[in-house]
């Protein structure tokens, strides 16, 4: 960097200016403890023996590392009677998310292709009235969709769902793919179609080759979604069929015997580490779904 | 042009539609009609007029729900909006590893708050966190019981939402401060403006639909949380940070009153649409230009 360049607005190497740069510096590095400090007592605190968190504090480092209280969350500590740990809850977080994401994706892409390179009479409304439910409190539709879960024999199951995460996620995943397809020029499906190409060859020869930017932002925003959802899951799955999050919360609710905090601590990591792999390693395309659900069209 | 491809796009959209106008639309349908009845433990379809309304409007409890969605909400979104502005423009300032700084700061919104909120449970203890941490380090006297005091609860409310918020405003101002022409600010600085007039003068204004946007999410986000209150502090202590979604699940699930239940959640969808409809209709025409 050379002095005579304008940086932004704050201009380096004159006396005050280096001060503000120090300045500035120091208070974004505040900011960062801010920011880490949860992260950080939790990793630490899942590393101490229960004794070392009685006699130190939150940011007392572990002496005496030990996977012991992790290997507990996953495998032992008791959620409400079963004294499985979180693993079996995993395994319903995953078999809930995996089909859901697949779903809500495939189903949003192809709406956004067709409602953007078949434009119909009424694909706007059409449109602007799925949208609408990604806007709506969840809490509307809590009590008839109980209801209809229980009438389609899906209560309380995790198949009941991967249907709610579906339907929920629909609005999302549409409105991603429609406005990656409006920036797709129309140009090159209108030449497929005058060579004789339908509906389908377009979609799968040309469109969704195309397409794999839309697909990865959608898939993990949907995942993150759906993985981190705790009102759907507690208010239509019971005991068993509790995704990770109904029963970590569960786990550090529970009042019985003694606190075991390092435990509910590697359980909150446990449960936080698949969104937090995929957004360390994709947080481009999580940033990117962020600003798609403000709905910058 | 195929015969089929007249009809197949309408088709392929069609179930899409129909999953969203049965549950969505078909959902909140039922969810209004049900607040006007007299329903308890189990749906009853007679129309009974505003009694539910009457009820939700008598009932202490949503008085305190809604002062604190009032005393939340305000605070989250302000706090949300100046901590995000200020670390965009600081993060404006070409700084070196701005990607590792802006990771950071934004981590938190891809974590479940049932997750975090375990963590800041820990944090905010009286006895084992800041608290003890304080006393260790020789400050004896320092207090901070935030999290079961009646008053101050749900302020803890509002330290752990802004932690989990704030980087997602941050982003959206940097990528709208990003996208404003470099000659504008270089030209505000040769006319002698200095960084904060250049920015509340001519920066900040550009970036109104910027503001919009964080708006109405951040104001979403406020009525419909739901899991940050349960894994703070369970909506207490006692009902002290009960909050209207609580409020309705604590009324739908656990007092088998669908009826009063049903009537709260109309109350948040009103508010909610009260804001967003207008926003989406202006967003959709614009979009189509």
């Amino acid at each position: 960097m050379t002095a005579r360049e304008i940086h932004g607005i704050v201009r380096p190497k004159s006396a005050a200016a280096t001060i503000l740069r120090i300045l500035l510096f120091a208070v974004l590095g505040l900011f960062v403890l801010y920011y880490l400090m949860p992260l950080i007592v939790m990793v630490m605190t899942a590393l101490k023996p229960l004794e070392e968190i009685r006699t130190g504090t939150l940011l007392s480092l572990p002496k005496d590392v030990t996977l012991e209280p992790a290997l507990r969350a996953w495998d032992s500590a008791c959620v409400g009677v079963r004294c499985e740990g979180l693993k079996p809850y995993v395994w319903n977080s995953i078999a809930m998310v995996v089909p859901a994401v697949v779903l809500s994706t495939l189903l949003g892409a192809i709406n956004g292709y067709a409602l953007t390179k078949w434009r119909f009479r009424g694909a706007d409304i059409i449109f602007g009235l799925m949208l609408f439910g990604a806007f709506i409190p969840f809490q509307v539709v809590l009590l008839p969709m109980a209801r209809t879960l229980g009438i389609l024999g899906l209560a309380g199951t995790v198949p009941g769902l991967v249907l709610v995460h579906t339907v929920y996620g629909l609005a999302f995943t549409t409105l991603f793919f429609r406005n990656f397809f409006v920036g797709v020029s129309d140009g090159i499906v209108q030449a497929a179609k005058v060579d004789g190409a339908g509906f389908f060859g377009i979609f799968f020869r040309i469109v969704l080759p195309m397409a794999p930017p839309a697909i990865v932002v959608t898939v993990i925003w949907q995942f993150t979604q759906i993985w981190n959802d705790f009102l759907f899951g507690i208010a239509f799955t019971v005991g068993d069929s509790n995704p990770v999050t109904v029963a970590l919360s569960n786990l550090v609710a529970s009042s019985t015997g003694v606190k075991e905090y390092n435990v509910d601590m590697a359980a909150a990591i446990i449960a936080a580490i698949p969104t937090l792999i995929v957004y360390v390693f994709a947080g481009k395309y999580f940033i990117r779904g962020l600003a798609a659900g403000a709905v910058k069209g | 042009m195929k015969r089929a491809d007249l009809w197949l796009p309408k088709v392929v959209v069609a179930p899409s539609f129909a999953l969203s106008l049965f549950f969505v639309y078909g959902f909140i349908a039922w969810t209004v009609y049900i607040s006007f009845t007299g329903s308890g433990v189990m749906p009853r379809y007679e129309f009974a007029g505003l009694i539910q309304y009457i009820r939700l409007w008598e009932t202490p409890r949503w008085y305190v729900a809604l002062q604190n969605l009032a005393v939340f909400g305000i605070l989250f979104m302000a706090i949300c909006m100046a901590l995000g502005i200020l670390l965009a423009i600081m993060l404006d300032q070409r700084i070196r590893a701005e990607g590792v700084l802006r990771t950071i700061y934004l981590y938190p919104m891809a974590l479940s708050f049932i997750v975090t909120g375990t963590a800041w449970k820990w944090i905010l203890n009286p006895t084992l966190g800041i608290e003890k941490l304080m006393h260790d380090i020789g400050w004896e006297s320092f207090q901070f019981d935030w999290l079961v005091d009646r008053e101050m609860a749900i302020y803890t409310i509002v330290i752990a939402g802004v932690w989990q918020s704030s980087g997602y405003v941050m982003a959206l101002f940097l990528a709208g401060l990003r996208s404003i022409d470099d000659e504008i600010i270089k030209a505000a600085a040769i006319d002698g403006a200095g960084p904060w007039r250049t920015y509340v003068g001519i920066v900040l204004p550009m970036l109104r639909p910027v503001f919009l946007s964080a708006f109405i999410t951040l104001m979403h986000l406020a009525i419909k949380s739901y899991d940050l209150v349960v894994a703070l502090t369970a909506g207490g202590p006692g009902i002290a940070t009960d909050v209207p979604a609580t409020f309705m699940y604590s009324y739908a699930f656990q007092r088998s009153e669908l009826g009063l239940a049903a009537a709260s959640a109309v109350m948040m969808l009103v508010t909610i649409m009260a804001v967003v409809v207008p926003y989406l209709y202006s967003e959709l025409r614009a979009g189509r230009k």
